[in-house]
């Protein structure tokens, strides 16, 4: 992975329907400043991320299926590195170069 | 990084957050406690007999893909002694289940069960392709719903099974607990809260056409205590086949109403799910106004409450709940709905939950609880009284049940708009122009 200090490259997947506004591919490959906004020096979290994925990475117009209220949308769940997203501060989390985040939609379907 | 140690073992790092009581777990202490919980379900309920032949209702979503992987596991474990058979159901919309069907083949392969798959074709005539076709993308969802409700049941007595176990969820009974609250409807709601329902042979069916007695299957959830959640994670880390999709008739399906509001509760406090799961059988204790004498008082027994057709209903999942449908259901139920009060708090609680956007829609309220109450007039009480139907003989509160009522509306070649009998359209149209007002709003503050 190659990334400057001021990039981080993360891994981001989509799972349990989410996948369907993100071009219907369950994983992304992502480089995104790291710090938000850019020129700042406050490190990128993930709430900054899934602003930055509504924005550059999603063609779908639906972005409220992922997004709420400026924050991953209640339904979704997120994990950081295979853990759950609530061991690690939410949506606060500061994003780490490398990092792998998976959102999972529960829904959809039964 | 120094990973939170695991509550139980205090060796493994934690992976998982508990939403009923916050505790942070190892995978293989979740996995054991989760399934150790089905297990208490399945046996403080005596929901099992030994030698019994079980069907769940697959879909190859995570739910029922969930619930068979664990039945499997308990029923090897603990020794149920239970035989585990896999019947799908096939809407008969092109397309949309040839995936999920096929992880339904994976999985029946995997777990070493007998897989049937029926569709509505077999068992009404129509095919959802048909029946949009005819009736159009609008309202098909109902068609869909209702036909989902009674078709585990036909397909059961098919094959002879009395027992249809179904991957309900604690979100799923919470989330009907609410709905029923908030309709005022106290016998539904203790029906609902039941881990099993029945649909009880009358016998004395006058319809030539039901030899199988579909009308006396046992159906229950032994997820019923699971958090959506959890089932979720399970199946993420058990690394289980499942699919999810949305009904591609109404793609808007999810923005469910009382769903999106229990996904906000468990956001602000985890645990609210289950505190409204109990509270649902606990309300239900107080209200033995249901069709058995215990009236669901003996939630955690093994009685079984008669169940009609339109307790569950909806289309797109395998559970057969859909919030698309949900909001269908919901508009009806306004409509129907005598007490012009109750209808103020419906509306109004109603879409406050709608998108999420509770402080943005709360500005809306008054004006729209001025309009309800003005526009949607009082009605007579008509009591529900559980029946059979005349036709097939399902429980119904209806002379013909909604399945055959829409059956008898597409085999005319004219399809019936409401499928409710005998209330005018009136008021269902003024309940759509306010949740088309709602929506408006919602778009203007995503
Ligand atoms: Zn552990
Ligand atoms: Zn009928």
């Amino acid at each position: 992975m190659s990334s400057s200090p001021e990039n981080l490259t993360v891994k981001v997947e989509f799972s349990g329907g989410l996948e369907l506004l993100f071009s219907n591919k369950r994983t992304h490959t992502i480089t995104l400043p790291a710090h938000t906004p850019s020129t700042s020096t406050t490190p990128t979290t993930i709430r900054d991320l899934v602003i930055y994925l509504c924005d550059e990475l999603m063609r779908d117009p639906r972005r409220d299926l992922f997004v709420l209220d400026g924050t991953v949308r209640p339904g979704i769940l997120v994990l950081i590195n295979d853990a759950d997203w609530e061991l690690e501060g939410e949506d606060a989390y500061e994003v780490k170069n490398g990092d792998s985040i998976l959102f999972v939609s529960t829904l959809h379907g039964g | 990084m120094a990973p939170k140690p695991c509550a139980l073992c205090t060796v493994n790092p934690a992976a998982i957050v508990r939403p009923k009581d916050r505790s942070a777990l190892c995978k293989p202490c979740f996995f054991n406690v989760f399934e150790t919980e089905i297990h208490h379900t399945i046996t403080s309920t005596n929901l099992f007999a030994r030698g019994e032949r079980i069907a769940i209702g697959a879909s190859g979503g995570k739910d029922s893909t969930v619930l068979a992987s664990v039945l499997k596991t308990l029923n090897e474990r603990y020794d149920y002694g239970v035989e585990l058979i896999l019947l799908s159901i096939d809407e008969g919309i092109k397309g949309y289940r040839d995936d999920s069907l096929e992880t339904v083949k994976r999985n029946a392969k995997e777990y070493g069960m007998e897989l049937t798959i029926l569709g509505y074709k077999e068992l009404y005539g129509w095919t959802m392709d048909q029946v949009v076709e005819q009736v159009g993308k609008k309202g098909n969802c109902t068609y869909c719903g209702v036909f989902r409700r009674q078709a585990l049941d036909r397909g059961a007595a098919k094959l002879g099974v009395k027992h249809v176990v179904t991957g309900h969820n604690a979100d799923d009974v919470a989330e009907t607990v609410l709905m029923n609250l908030l309709r005022g409807d106290l016998p539904r709601l203790s029906r609902t809260t039941s881990i099993v329902t029945s649909t009880p042979s009358s016998v004395a069916s006058s319809s030539p056409t039901d030899p199988a007695s579909h009308t006396n299957i046992k159906r229950s959830k032994p997820l019923k205590y699971a958090y959506e959640k959890e089932i979720v994670l399970y199946a993420l880390h058990k690394n289980l086949t499942y699919f999810s999709t949305e009904c591609i008739y109404s793609p808007e399906a999810f923005r469910g109403s009382a769903r999106a509001l229990i996904k906000n509760l468990e956001r602000v406090r985890p645990s609210a799910i289950l505190d409204v799961v109990r509270s649902g059988e606990d309300m239900a204790k107080l209200c033995p106004g249901s069709d058995e004498g215990c009236g669901g008082a003996c939630g955690s027994s093994t009685s079984a409450i008669p169940m009609a057709e339109e307790e569950e209903g909806g289309c797109g999942s395998s559970n057969g709940r859909n919030a698309g449908s949900e909001m269908a259901n919901m508009d009806r139920q306004l409509a129907q709905n005598e007490a012009a009060v109750e209808n103020e708090l419906e509306v109004e609680i109603t879409f406050h939950g709608r998108d999420g956007t509770q402080q943005k829609i709360k500005k809306q309220p008054k004006k729209i609880k001025g309009q309800a109450a003005a526009s949607v007039p009082r009605k007579a009480v008509t009591k529900q009284v559980m029946g059979k139907c005349k036709k097939c003989g399902y429980l119904s509160s209806q002379e013909v049940c909604k399945a055959c009522t829409l059956l008898e509306g597409l085999n005319k070649n004219r399809p019936k708009n409401h499928i409710e009998v005998g209330y005018d359209a009136e008021p269902e149209n003024h309940v759509r122009d306010l949740a088309g007002q709602v929506k408006g709003l919602e778009v203007g503050s995503g």
